[in-house]
C-alpha cells in the first residue's frame, strides 16, 4: 500500500497517455491513419475494432514495441516516442500472456522488480498472489495452470511495477465465455482497486462497453467514435459504430422538413428524429439514414393500431421470422421501409398473435431515433464470419 | 431382490470376448513397431559390444591365439600407459566443443530469428559440407594451415603465433601437426552438429517473451540472460553432446592434422586394433574412454538441469 500512494505521488503531473498525430505504415499499407487521443489518467479505456483495425498497432506503439512512422507519444508530460520498451514506465498484458516458461508463478511475478534492481520482491509478490488469488500456486510452471490462472499470473506480472499505464492486448480472448465474463469483472474490480490508467484492446463489443469507462471505435486504422459505453450506444455518429456496437435499423429516408424536429418519410410512412441527433447537415429534400435500435421498437399487431398512442413513430410490416430466447422475444419484420428490421420484446405480455407472416405495426418514441449520413455503407461493422477473429 | 442382482451378473460374460481381444491386440502394436530396431541393435550394438568385452579380457598372442582368462588387470596397465592420450582427448575435445558453441550460437541465433527469407539457404549451407566426404574436407585443412598459407602467414604477421607458441598450442611459426590445427579440425568437423540443435531449440522460442522481457524492464542483453539463453538450454546440452562425445573418440584430425605429440586416445586404439594387433589393450582402451564419457555426461547432463524445461 506504501508503494502504490509514493506511486500516485509521482503521477500527479498529470499521468495521461497522449497520442498526437500517431500512425503507423509497413510499406504500403497503412495500419494505424494519423489519429490523436488521450486516455485520462485512471480511466479504463477501451480500443475496440474488429480484427485489422490497428486497434493492437496503437496498443504496442504505446508500449513502444512498434515505432510509429509519425507523431508523438506523452505519458504525462513526457515524450516516450523515441524511448525503447524497457525504459517506458508502462507494461502490458499480452494476448497469449508469454508467461516465461522455465520460471515459476513467483519468479514471472518478481521478473519486472528484479530488473530494476530490487532484492526484497517477496512480499509484494506474494501481496500480488493475493491480489489474483494465486497464492497456492507461487511454486507452479505456467503450463501447470489453467487459461484463466495464466491470465491472471500475467496480469500481476505487469501490475506489480506499478505501471503508469496497463495495456492489456485482448487479455480475455482464449478465455472461454463464462471465464471471460469472470475476468471481466476481475479485472474492472482489479483497476478500481489500483487505480492505474488500463487500454484495454478488444473485438468484443459487450467486454468493451462492460468495463470501460471510454470506449475508442477504431476501424480501418481510423476512431471511428470515442466516448463513454452509454453514449457510442445511443448516439453512434457513423453506420459502423450503430453496427459494430450491438444492432441498428437503419432505414433510408428522405427528409421533408428541417429543422429541431426532423420529418422524413421512407416507404410511404412518415418519422420524426431530433434534430440535434442527426449527425450530418439536415436539409429538406436530402437524404438521411435513420437508426433506432431494436429494443426500443414495440410491437403491436395490425388488428390493435389504434390503440397505439399519438405521436410515435410507426412502421408496418409483416413478421418474417421469430425466435425466443427466454427474457425476449427478437423478430425480423420486413416492411416497405426496409427489409429485416429488428425487434426485441421483452417477454412480459406475450401476445399469441404475434407469429411470422402476422400484419404488425413497429412504434417507438421518435427521441429514441438517430440520424446518419446517408452517403456510407449502410452495412458497415455488421458482424461477419470474418470479423470474429 | 433377484432382479437387480441378475441384470448386474447378465452384462459381464457378454462384454468380456468382445472386450479383451481388440485390447490386448492394441497393447502389443507398440512392441511389434519396437522389434525392427530391437533386433538392429542387439545384432549390431549389443552384441558387438559383449564380443569386446570378453576382447578385453582375453590373454594371448596373435599366433597362439586369444582366449577369455579374466584378466583385468589389461584395464589398469592401459590406462597407465596412455593416460596422457585420454587427458588429451578430453581437452581437444572439451576445447572443440567450447569453440563450437561460441561460433555456432551466434549464427543459429542469427538464422532462428534475424535471417528472414534466407533462412532454409542458410540452414542448407550450414549442412552443405556433409556433401563432400569428412576425409577430403580434413584433408583441405591440411591446405588452409600449411606452413606457406595465407592463413598462417596471416597469423603470423598478426603475431597470433607468437601467442599461440607461448600457450604451446602451435609451434614457432607452424600451425599443422599442433594441437590447434587438430583443434581447428574438429571444431570445423563438429560444428554443424552443433548449430543444428542450437538453431532448433531458439526456433522454437515464442518470439512474445523477447517482448515481453523487454515490456519489463529487461534490456536486450539482459533478455538473452534471463530469457533467451535459458530456454535454448535443451539445444546447448544436446548440441554440446553432440559434439563432445564423438570428438573425443575421433582420430582422423589428429592423425591429418596432428603429429606424434598430438595424439588422442582414438589414435591408440586404431593403432592397436589395425597395427600392433594388440586386441585386448584396444578393446580395454575403448570401454575406459567410454565409461570416462558417460560419467562425464551423466554429471553434465545433471547439472544442466535440462529436465526442468518445457
Amino acid at each position: 500500500m506504501t508503494d502504490k500512494t509514493a506511486h500516485t505521488g509521482k503521477n500527479t503531473g498529470g499521468g495521461d497517455v497522449r497520442l498526437t498525430g500517431i500512425s503507423k505504415a509497413y510499406g504500403s499499407f497503412t495500419a494505424v491513419h494519423p489519429l490523436d487521443l488521450t486516455v485520462p489518467q485512471g480511466s479504463f479505456f477501451a480500443l475496440l475494432g474488429a480484427s485489422g483495425c490497428g486497434k493492437t498497432t496503437t496498443l504496442r506503439m504505446i508500449a513502444g514495441l512498434e515505432d510509429p512512422s509519425t507523431g508523438t507519444v506523452f505519458l504525462g508530460d513526457t515524450d516516450v516516442t523515441d524511448l525503447p520498451p524497457y525504459k517506458r514506465p508502462v507494461n502490458t498484458v499480452f494476448q497469449s500472456y508469454a508467461l516465461f516458461p522455465h520460471m515459476d508463478i513467483s519468479e514471472n511475478i518478481a521478473f519486472g522488480l528484479r530488473r530494476r534492481g530490487i532484492k526484497s520482491v517477496k512480499k509484494q509478490v506474494d501481496e500480488m498472489l493475493e491480489l489474483v488469488q494465486l497464492g497456492d500456486k507461487a511454486r507452479h510452471k505456467p503450463h501447470q495452470l489453467s487459461g484463466g490462472q495464466q491470465q491472471r499470473v500475467a496480469v500481476a506480472r505487469a501490475l506489480i511495477n506499478h505501471p503508469q499505464v496497463l495495456l492489456l492486448d485482448e487479455p480475455l480472448g482464449a478465455l472461454d465465455l463464462k471465464l471471460r465474463r469472470q475476468m471481466q469483472l476481475e479485472l474492472k474490480r482489479i483497476q478500481t482497486e489500483v487505480g492505474i490508467t488500463f487500454v484495454h484492446v478488444t473485438h468484443d463489443q459487450e467486454e468493451a462497453m462492460t468495463m470501460a469507462d471510454q470506449v475508442a471505435v477504431m476501424n480501418g486504422g481510423r476512431v471511428e467514435q470515442l466516448g463513454a459505453p452509454a453514449d457510442l450506444y445511443e448516439n453512434p455518429r457513423t453506420t459502423f459504430v450503430a453496427n459494430f456496437l450491438g444492432t441498428s435499423n437503419l432505414i433510408e429516408a428522405e427528409v421533408l422538413e428541417a429543422g429541431s424536429d426532423v420529418l422524413v418519410t421512407a416507404g410511404g410512412g412518415k418519422l420524426r428524429v431530433p434534430g440535434d441527433r442527426c449527425t450530418p447537415a439536415v436539409r429538406a429534400g436530402g437524404r438521411l439514414l435513420v437508426g433506432v435500435r431494436p429494443e426500443k421498437i414495440s410491437l403491436t399487431h395490425a388488428d390493435d393500431a389504434g390503440a397505439i398512442a399519438d405521436g410515435r413513430n410507426r412502421v408496418t410490416g409483416r413478421i418474417a421470422d421469430s425466435s425466443f430466447i427466454g427474457v425476449s422475444t427478437q423478430y425480423v419484420v420486413n416492411s416497405p421501409a426496409g427489409a429485416e428490421l429488428q425487434v426485441y420484446e421483452q417477454n412480459i405480455e406475450r401476445d399469441a398473435r404475434l407469429v411470422p407472416g402476422a400484419e404488425v405495426v413497429l412504434h417507438w418514441n421518435p427521441a429514441h431515433t438517430f440520424g446518419l449520413d446517408a452517403d456510407q455503407d449502410i452495412d458497415a461493422g455488421v458482424e461477419s464470419v470474418e470479423d470474429a477473429g | 431382490m433377484s432382479a437387480p442382482v441378475l441384470t448386474k451378473e447378465a452384462p459381464e460374460p457378454v462384454e468380456e470376448p468382445v472386450l479383451r481381444k481388440p485390447a490386448t491386440r492394441k497393447r502389443l502394436v507398440p512392441y511389434w513397431l519396437l522389434l525392427p530396431g530391437i533386433v538392429w541393435l542387439l545384432v549390431f550394438f549389443a552384441l558387438p559390444l559383449v564380443y569386446q568385452a570378453s576382447t578385453s579380457v582375453q590373454t594371448g598372442s596373435l599366433e597362439a591365439g586369444f582366449e577369455v582368462t579374466w584378466h583385468f588387470p589389461t584395464y589398469w596397465e592401459a590406462l597407465q600407459e596412455y593416460w596422457p592420450q585420454f587427458v588429451r582427448s578430453l581437452l581437444y575435445a572439451g576445447t572443440a566443443t567450447v569453440l563450437c558453441l561460441l561460433l555456432g550460437y551466434p549464427l543459429a541465433y542469427l538464422i532462428a530469428f534475424r535471417a528472414g527469407r534466407w533462412r532454409n539457404l542458410l540452414l542448407v549451407l550450414v549442412i552443405a559440407p556433409f556433401f563432400t566426404s569428412f576425409l577430403i574436407r580434413t584433408l583441405a585443412w591440411k591446405t588452409i594451415l600449411a606452413d606457406d598459407s595465407l592463413v598462417v602467414d596471416a597469423l603470423n604477421a598478426l603475431h597470433v603465433l607468437d601467442v599461440t607458441s607461448w600457450l604451446g598450442w602451435t609451434e614457432g611459426d607452424r600451425v599443422l601437426a599442433t594441437p590447434m590445427a587438430v583443434v581447428c579440425g574438429l571444431t570445423y568437423n563438429f560444428l554443424p552438429f552443433m548449430i543444428l540443435p542450437l538453431y532448433t531449440s531458439l526456433e522454437r522460442i515464442d518470439g512474445r517473451l523477447h517482448e515481453a522481457a523487454q515490456d519489463l524492464y529487461a534490456s536486450p542483453a539482459t533478455t538473452f540472460r534471463k530469457v533467451t539463453f535459458p530456454l535454448s538450454m535443451p539445444g546447448v546440452v544436446s548440441g554440446t553432446l553432440l559434439t563432445f562425445i564423438p570428438a573425443s573418440g575421433d582420430y582422423v584430425n589428429s592423425e591429418l592434422l596432428g603429429s606424434t605429440d598430438t595424439k588422442m586416445v582414438g589414435n591408440v586404439i586404431q593403432s592397436q586394433f589395425l597395427r600392433v594387433l594388440d586386441y585386448p589393450t584396444a578393446a580395454a582402451l575403448s570401454f575406459i574412454l567410454m565409461a570416462i564419457v558417460l560419467v562425464m555426461v551423466t554429471v553434465y547432463i545433471r547439472r544442466a538441469g535440462t529436465e526442468d524445461l518445457v
